[in-house]
């Protein structure tokens, strides 16, 4: 007989906003933790997940308060606790391993002796013993050099590494409950499937519960017993893993997994022979850093990059974090100039600084950065911000400037009331148009898209490829699409270029990405992409290094 | 955690009652300054009492000063000197430090580095010590006063905003306007301004307090505003001598300078915050 170790009921959690109004973040929230069951919470940003999970460690995140049900671990009451009691709780019952490692680490301070913090807080062991199990537990989260990786300090292992290292801080207390809160979504692709195979490693030889929260359902397939949907706080649907990929009841969970559905992109290429490249890049090599004796930057970022874009295409460019795909973006913008190697736009070349290219060849090549909360100045209004570009190209100002700013949002599909709201008046969505407009009101013949749709939920992102592609027809522009995200590059891409450690490693058409690697790192880089198949992470093979 | 202070919320900003406090008295001293030749019981200038350092009464509320004079008149004549002269320095001080912060942040190369270079030298030289040597070679009069102030803080000013402004220079929308193509100016003014204001105008509050106590001990060294003229610093001064008979001519001028600058100090910390939940 299985008992439960966890029962939510009917939770309600409050936050005051600064004028006094309350609001309930999270409304009448029930479910039932079985020992052994890894539960996944699944939902989009605001969703309430990340709130639900605090809840069982008994805390509310400032400005939120539990207003009313039973948050029972382990059949006691953790919302009628004291906040003695509750300290006694976390870190041997209830452990948690935050989102970002790199920020829940001392960088000052070695990682074992943060890692054994927890057995010496409650005094659960000697030092000496603590760090043994420590050991032991490098060793089961398959970590490299188990022995000493714990001498080191946090900036001197990978990311992957750290989050391993996080979980192994939460499972020194040998709790019964492991929160995740999206462990791995700050992670590449290739990464995350080491930690990912960790996680599972240790969880299941530990028959611990666990919460895993995400809002990746593919993710999710791979580790979780049961998943509960949310969504503004409620509970949309709960049932197995299985239940819930084959057989969803709601729209919204079954809006989450149409998200997932590869769209297929018809290519528009026709090949009409040898036709001049629109953008033609010829052995760029570009770098951060001072220029060195031998003309080289101290950190080359990109080496020896070529490519072609053609009129009414679209070229994709696909790496992990640090590959020198966003470099390339950059360097075609004028941004940060090459040293070696030619841009040749139009058949003309353009100077390597954007400061010695004419306002018309800066007009017709535009750049969308990737997060819009950085991208749009918070103190400008969205009229403000649209109009710009239309004053300074076309010099246009009053009635036919604001005419053209009510046609772009009609463009991006946003009402025109919007134009009057502060960027921070916008979601996360509705700021990314935003930004995609004002690269458009510069009528641009190329726009570089730098990881447009990374910080966007699934369901939104899809929406904003959508548009994408609505515009090209629309407007006969040509998209440099930058990403880490396989699906997103195969929905919009003609070409897709892989790059690795600042190396074009091989280019193919978006249609044979998933058969026609033949880079042992392309080939990887594509199997490591999730899938919503529950099996899916046990048939990949193990990869020797990391 | 946040503390929760009593508030109220005209306008849709929030505003404590230390901030309603704060404003009251810098309020009620700019009055003074304005309207000082209306408000004075006495000249300042005149000996009325017969006394020295006399002890408050009920015709001179703030007693008199070394030689007799109405202290509460001088206050109030004071009070444009010290407000006045401040406030001038102040604006200087911080308009041309923002401006050059700025641009130092925006152009940067050799520009930021010589001009960094030159302000970090300017501001190495102990302040009272510059004035002191400043008000020797030519003398005071009150425009020399401002100018000296207002220098002496324009590489603090320029510090902190140009500290600012290299935050947001590294800004994608900043990025994203240069790459568009546009100039230096339209930069500063547009993309970078509007976004440290907040903390220039609390710096600006700050500096301020800075310049009165600065300009309050100059006067007090007797470098600063000259006789007949007076500021709170220099009756501190004249009547240094009343210590020891407790006279209130000595205390009444601190109580004014303390009241300012703890004041604007009040302020700067509890600024009206807008509220940003309209009710969706």
């Amino acid at each position: 007989m299985t008992t439960n170790i966890v029962e939510i009921r009917d939770l309600v959690i409050g936050a005051k906003s600064d004028s006094g109004r309350k609001i309930e973040i999270i409304k009448d929230v029930s479910f039932d933790i079985a020992e052994g069951e890894i539960v996944a919470l699944i939902g989009e940003s605001g969703s309430g997940k990340t709130t639900i999970a605090l809840s069982l460690l008994g805390h509310a995140r400032p400005g939120c308060t539990i207003l009313g049900g039973t948050v029972r671990v382990e059949g006691e009451d953790v919302t009628a606790m004291n906040l003695a009691q509750r300290e006694a709780l976390r870190g041997t019952k209830v452990a948690y391993v935050p989102q970002s490692a790199a920020a829940a680490f001392n960088p000052s301070k070695r990682l074992i002796d943060q890692v054994i913090e927890v057995a010496k807080i409650h005094d659960l062991m000697t030092m000496p013993e603590a760090r043994k199990k420590a050991i032991k537990l490098f060793h089961a989260l398959s970590l490299p050099n188990p022995e000493t990786i714990g001498d080191s300090y946090p900036h001197q292992v990978s990311g992957g590494q750290l989050q391993r290292l996080a979980a192994a801080m939460a499972l020194i207390g040998e709790p019964q409950l492991m929160i995740f809160d999206e462990p791995t979504t700050a992670l590449d692709v290739t990464t995350q499937i080491d930690v990912l195979r960790a996680f599972k490693d240790v969880m299941t030889k530990g028959g611990m519960a666990g919460v895993y929260v995400s809002h990746d359902l593919a993710v999710v397939a791979q580790i979780a017993d049961r998943i509960i949907v949310l969504q503004a706080g409620e509970v949309r649907e709960s049932g197995t893993t299985k239940d819930i990929l084959e057989n969803p009841q709601h729209p919204y969970t079954r809006e989450l997994l149409a998200a997932f559905e590869p769209v297929p992109y018809d290519s528009t290429r026709t090949d009409a022979g040898e036709v001049a490249p629109l953008l033609d890049i010829q052995k760029i090599v570009a770098g951060y850093g001072q220029v060195g004796r031998d003309g080289m930057p101290e950190f080359v970022a990109l080496k020896d990059i070529s490519c072609q874009l053609h009129t009414g295409q679209n070229l994709g460019i696909i790496g992990e974090s640090g590959s020198g795909k966003s470099t390339l973006a950059r360097t075609i913008a004028g941004l940060l100039p090459q040293v070696k190697g030619n841009v040749i736009f139009n058949g003309s070349p353009l100077a390597a600084n954007y400061r010695e290219r004419s306002k018309e060849e800066l007009r017709r090549i535009q750049i969308v950065f990737q997060l819009a909360d950085t991208a749009l100045n918070p103190t400008r209004s969205i009229q403000n911000i649209l109009s710009r570009p239309i004053t300074f190209y076309q010099d246009l100002r009053g009635a036919e400037c604001a005419a053209q700013v009510d046609a772009l949002l009609d463009m991006v599909q946003l009402p025109t009331s919007m134009k009057s709201r502060l960027p921070r008046e916008l979601s996360g969505g509705q700021k990314q148009r935003v930004n995609l407009a004002r690269a458009l009101a510069a009528k641009p013949d190329i726009i570089l898209c730098d990881e447009i749709t990374s910080a966007l939920d699934t369901v939104v992102a899809a929406a904003v490829i959508e548009l994408l592609k609505g515009l090209q027809q629309e407007l006969d522009l040509s998209y440099i699409f930058i990403s880490h995200d396989l699906s997103t590059v195969q929905a919009i891409c003609d070409d897709v270029i892989v790059m690795y450690n600042g190396e074009k490693v091989e280019q193919l058409p978006a249609s044979r990405l998933h058969n026609g690697a033949e880079h042992p790192y392309s080939k990887q880089l594509f199997s490591s992409v999730p899938k919503l198949d529950p099996a899916w992470l046990d048939s990949v093979p193990l990869r020797g290094d990391r | 955690m946040a503390r929760h202070k009593r508030t109220f919320q005209p306008l849709g900003y929030s505003v404590s009652f230390v901030t309603l406090f704060a404003v009251t008295i810098i309020f009620f001293w700019a009055g003074v300054a304005i309207f000082g030749n209306l408000l004075a019981p006495h000249s300042p200038s005149k000996i009325v009492d017969v006394d020295y350092f006399g002890p408050m009464s009920k015709a001179f509320p703030f007693g008199s000063d070394y030689l007799g004079r109405d202290v509460l008149s001088r206050i109030i004549l004071g009070a444009r000197f010290t407000v006045g002269i401040s406030l001038c320095s102040v604006l200087l001080a911080c308009f041309s430090g923002v401006v050059l912060g700025m641009s130092a942040a925006v152009v940067g190369g050799w520009y930021d580095t010589i001009l960094s270079r030159f302000l970090d030298a300017l501001s190495s030289i102990p302040s009272k010590l510059f004035g002191l040597v400043m008000v020797a070679a030519v003398g005071s009069s009150t425009p020399i006063l401002i100018v000296l102030l207002a220098v002496i803080y324009t590489p603090g000013s320029y510090r902190f905003a140009r500290a600012l402004a290299v935050n947001v220079n590294a800004m994608d929308y900043v990025t994203v306007a240069r790459a568009r193509g546009e100039r230096t100016f339209y930069l500063i003014t547009q993309e970078i301004l509007p976004n440290i204001t907040g903390p220039v105008l609390a710096d600006l509050g700050l500096r301020f307090v800075f310049i009165v106590l600065l300009l309050s001990g100059l006067s007090f060294l007797g470098l600063g505003v000259q006789p007949p003229n007076a500021d709170w610093g220099s009756i501190v001064r004249e009547n240094i001598g009343g210590l020891s008979f407790a006279a209130p001519a000595v205390l009444a001028p601190c109580l004014a300078i303390a009241s300012l600058t703890i004041s604007v100090n009040l302020l700067i910390d509890n600024l009206p915050v807008k509220i940003r939940d309209t009710g969706e």
